[in-house]
């Protein structure tokens, strides 16, 4: 064969095998540890801050609550977030659209994971960038408002698709900005068929006692395959 | 913009790759997307070209083939390939499906020379 002949280089890698491997590596941390971690994914002001400080006040007192937060520049989140009495910390992610799992790795870096049992990761606002990144977490939530449009899951089919999970959130606003919950809850079915969807509201405290059963329900999954396993 | 992290991951392995080779340079690159991936194909070529600058890649044809939904239908008990993204139901048996088989995927599969 000479040189000058055409050539075909296999290489079948997946373009974010580094992530996905340092996400492997944090999974197998979280479990060892006995973490449970949640990615809570949404578009920018859908009210994930506020969903997670009153969950995180909530379930302080059966469990020990971390989260990190990704925010943009200020610290507001995080902040607003450590009023709850959870361990808190914020990842500034300046001009990134969604978190890998190496900023996720650094941030964690000197926490002691024995003594967390429950860790929110807030990812960065935006529905289409962080769906492609596993940041090691055992379930991932997606939340949508009420105060967008009900055919956000068809635009954003990869990101509701993948969900463990989705929240409907502010629903104390449902009836003020004529939100269909039928047709969301259709659309959001279109695309992922087994997901449970729990209807919440920070202010009103909706929905509150079924979000936190199905994270119990996620912590208990946890312990029953380190036993399994052990 | 999202697609431009993913061109310079592309190029970044691509490179690798071409050098561990002993490729000087590369005439195309073929990658796989999954309709799910997040990446839009469109938005993915116009970044490849302005990552690939100045690397053994610039100037190389980017080649994507779109891998569609694939998902478990248990009522027929096979892996159905969804005609629309956007609609989780078994083409045969129309029962809703969501276990997902394929439609994730972002891979880099083979580089050509000239
Ligand atoms: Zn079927």
């Amino acid at each position: 064969m000479s040189y000058e002949t055409k050539r075909l280089i296999e290489i079948r890698q997946g373009v974010l095998s580094k992530n996905d491997q340092l996400a492997a590596e944090l999974r197998s941390r979280f479990h060892a540890a006995g973490v449970t971690v949640v990615n809570l994914l949404s578009s920018p002001g859908a009210g994930k801050t506020s969903l997670l400080e009153a969950t995180m006040r909530a379930m302080l007192a059966e469990c020990r609550v971390a989260a990190l937060v990704g925010d943009l520049a200020t610290d507001n989140d995080a902040r607003r977030l450590a009023r709850s009495g959870g361990l808190v910390r914020q990842i500034q992610t300046g001009d990134m659209c969604h978190l890998e799992a190496d900023i996720v790795a650094r941030h964690l870096a000197d926490w002691d994971l024995n003594q967390i049992d429950l860790l929110f990761i807030e990812n960065v606002g935006n529905l289409v960038c962080p769906a492609g990144y596993d940041l090691g977490e055992a379930a991932r939530v997606v939340l949508l408002s009420t105060t967008e449009g009900e055919d956000k899951p068809l635009k954003y089919p990869a990101t509701f698709a993948t969900a463990d999970a989705i929240l409907l959130t502010k629903m104390d606003l449902a009836g003020p900005v004529g939100f269909d919950r039928a047709m969301a809850e259709e659309n959001i079915r279109a695309v992922n068929p087994l997901a449970p969807i729990i209807a919440t509201s920070a202010r009103s405290e909706t929905g509150l006692q079924e979000w936190m059963a199905w994270l119990r329900e996620q912590m208990q999954a946890r312990h029953k395959g380190t036993k399994t396993i052990a | 913009m999202h697609e431009l992290s993913i061109a310079y991951n592309i190029v970044n392995i691509a490179t690798k790759a071409a050098q561990e080779a002993g490729a000087e340079q590369i005439s195309a690159v073929h990658v796989r997307i999954g309709a799910l991936s997040g990446v839009v194909a469109d938005a993915l070529r116009f970044s490849f070209a302005i990552a690939a600058e100045g690397t053994p890649l610039a100037n190389a044809e980017l080649i994507i083939e779109e891998v569609p939904v694939v998902v478990f239908c248990p009522e027929c008990r096979a892996e159905v390939t969804l005609p629309n993204p956007r609609l989780f139901r078994c083409p045969s048996c129309h029962r809703p499906c969501g276990q997902i088989v394929h439609g994730r995927e972002l891979e880099l599969v083979a580089l050509e020379t000239p």
